[in-house]
């Protein structure tokens, strides 16, 4: 007899497996070619004068140029449904969460909807990521050194 | 009255005519198996944003649906409505101009059953003569609405389900000769088994499926084997399965005689749809073209048409809910 | 060579990522957010220092990247303003990857138009 008690056990039998090793694979190999590219981009800036540091910040900000431009010709979700997470990991996915959103509620306008949308996905990264380094800078100012 | 058998299912007195029929199709629908009364070049439907498209999908449909039945708008009393978009406006904005009684349905993919259901015994009940039932869903407004924006990068999980972009239009006519009639409705409690996961709609709504049939065959005093037909709106490849088992469970085989609209409507392994088709317009485009044509073909005798629901949102997603699920089934023949 | 580092960092970071989309429901969102918080965890504890050195972009690119970004300008801000730079530290020192993603999310939204999946 199948009740609710046992109903979740009873459907996940029946529910077909993530083909996990292939899409391991798809991650690393889309992943790790994003970073390449990255890597590429990375010492183009260097080769052009910046410093460690500013070549850096170019680099993060190319990432994201090629990131939102991949989006809005409409191919970086069809890179991602075989890439995974190795194309939502690095910061041209974060680009993504923000074109695609700002892109699909362009339809309620450019100020309620492209712009207060474009941060639906991506804003808990920038809300997490600014919020703990201010508390980590507040730690290291009372207990650091 | 006599009219209400059993628990759930209501008879009719009278069988009621489907007089007219049509669906409309997406591109990616119009290159799956099924054929339709007409497939759209691209997902626009030459509009400017998916929610107006899906209303002309909606209205396209109704138009088709009444030109066959050689109904028109005057005649027609009373109009079964339902999307899955926010407040339903596909169904409103698609109706907006016509002079016609409106009822606007909320039932996720079951719309179609329940709207068919209600438009039915309208008739029967002798409140109007002509009445119609449309549902519509549209991949691009779904998407927005239940999941992510169309161009962000996501992974579909193996039990998802792609909404199906169709409408589908029937309309009921009393005393209209040489139709496919319905002669039973069983409108559907909500069952929740308590599946929260949203990408695996079809495990959510099989029990509810499993529900509404058991009724509707102890109500009538049928069996699997009296049908021609037994079909499930968009329960998917997992639903499916899940539903055979569950009757199995019961000693019940539905062996044969049951297929899903959401599995017949893509080509799953070309068409790379995961579990298969589901939204309002997955069951009415198939039931409003290819089914009813079989009936009346003589393909099908008698078949039940069940159309599922998950009653979710995106909020009640968010806050941890299960997921609540209805399935309301019509029993349609064809004498010829 | 640098680029062959670049490569099995990132694509390993990357891994990490599938194998928790794989194995629990966690939300992309979720993902995203738990590995900028983990790239500021790493940055505070000097893990990650030596890993961005070593494998360049395979480091930096992945979003525990940007946590490494904020956490490393925290630092530095808070040596050089004190209190004050706890609350400017991250912000300027990521700024120009979230001015970047604002101004060309802006830019590309307002060019192009959502496409249909098939």
């Amino acid at each position: 007899m199948i009740d609710k008690k046992n109903y979740q056990a009873f459907a996940d039998a029946h529910a077909p497996k993530s083909k996990i090793w292939k899409n391991l694979l798809f991650a690393f190999l889309i992943g790790g070619a994003i970073c390449t590219v990255g890597q590429g981009v990375l010492s183009f800036w260097k080769s052009a004068g910046l410093d460690t540091e500013a070549a850096g910040s170019a680099t993060s900000a190319s990432m994201v140029f090629l990131g939102a431009l991949f989006t809005g010709l409409g191919l970086y979700d069809r890179l991602a449904k075989y890439g995974g997470a190795g194309t939502l990991v690095p910061i041209t996915g974060f680009a993504n969460a923000i074109v695609s959103a700002a892109l699909e509620f362009k339809s309620e306008g450019y100020v309620l909807g492209m712009s207060a949308k474009m941060f639906t996905i991506a804003g808990p990264v920038l809300v997490f990521g600014i919020s703990f380094s201010v508390v980590y800078g507040l730690i290291l100012r009372l207990f650091g050194g | 009255m006599g009219k209400r058998i059993g628990n759930q299912t209501l008879a009719m007195t009278t069988p009621v005519p489907v007089a007219g029929f049509a669906a409309v199709a997406g591109k990616k629908e119009g290159q799956g198996p099924l054929t339709f009364d007409y497939v759209a070049p691209d997902a626009t439907f030459g509009e400017k944003t998916w929610e107006k498209a899906e209303s002309k999908m909606q209205r396209d449909a109704l138009d088709r649906a009444m030109a066959k039945a050689g109904v028109s708008e005057k005649e027609l009393e009373l109009l079964c409505a339902g999307d899955l978009i926010n407040q339903c406006i596909a169904s409103a904005f698609g109706t907006r101009g016509r002079e016609v009684s409106f009822l606007g349905l909320y039932g996720a993919c079951s719309t179609m059953a329940e709207g068919l259901g209600l438009a039915a015994c309208m008739i029967d009940g002798g409140f109007a003569s002509c009445t119609a039932a449309v549902t519509s869903s549209h991949f691009c407004s779904a998407e927005r609405q239940y999941r992510f924006p169309l161009e962000y990068g996501g992974q579909r999980t193996p039990t998802a389900q792609w909404t199906v972009t169709g409408a589908g239009a029937a309309v009921l006519k009393a005393n209209f000769p040489h139709a496919p009639c319905i002669t039973h409705v069983t409108f559907g409690q909500i069952v929740d088994f308590g599946i929260r996961d949203a990408n695996n709609m079809g495990a959510a709504m099989a029990p509810a499926a499993h529900q509404t049939l058991t009724a509707l065959f102890a109500d009538t005093g049928t069996e699997p084997a009296d049908y021609d037909l037994i079909l499930t709106g968009d329960l998917a490849a997992v639903g499916k399965n899940i539903l055979i088992d569950l009757f199995a469970s019961d000693g019940v085989t539905l062996a044969g005689r049951y297929d899903d609209c959401g599995c017949m409507i893509f080509d799953g392994a070309a068409q790379d749809t995961h579990a298969g088709g589901s939204g309002c317009g997955c069951g009415a485009s198939v039931l409003c073209c290819h089914v009813l044509n079989g009936m009346r073909q003589g393909q099908w005798k008698r078949v039940i048409f069940a159309g599922t629901g998950a009653l979710m949102s995106p909020v009640s997603s968010q806050q941890g809910e299960s997921i609540p699920s209805v399935c309301h089934a019509v029993v349609l023949e064809y004498t010829g | 060579m640098e680029y062959l580092k670049a490569f099995l960092v990132g694509g390993l970071l990357c891994v990490v990522g599938q194998v928790v989309i794989d194995r629990t429901k966690l939300t992309p969102a979720r993902i995203l957010v738990a590995y900028v918080i983990a790239g500021i965890v790493l940055g505070a504890l000097g893990v990650y220092e030596p890993l961005v050195k070593w494998a360049g972009a395979g480091a930096s690119v992945p979003l525990t990247g940007f946590g490494y970004t904020l956490a490393k300008g925290v630092r530095r801000a808070v040596e050089e303003k004190g209190l004050l730079g706890a609350f400017t530290g991250g912000l300027t020192a990521a700024a120009g990857g979230i001015a970047a993603s604002i101004l060309f999310g802006y830019f590309f939204a307002l060019v192009c138009k959502p496409h249909e999946k098939s």
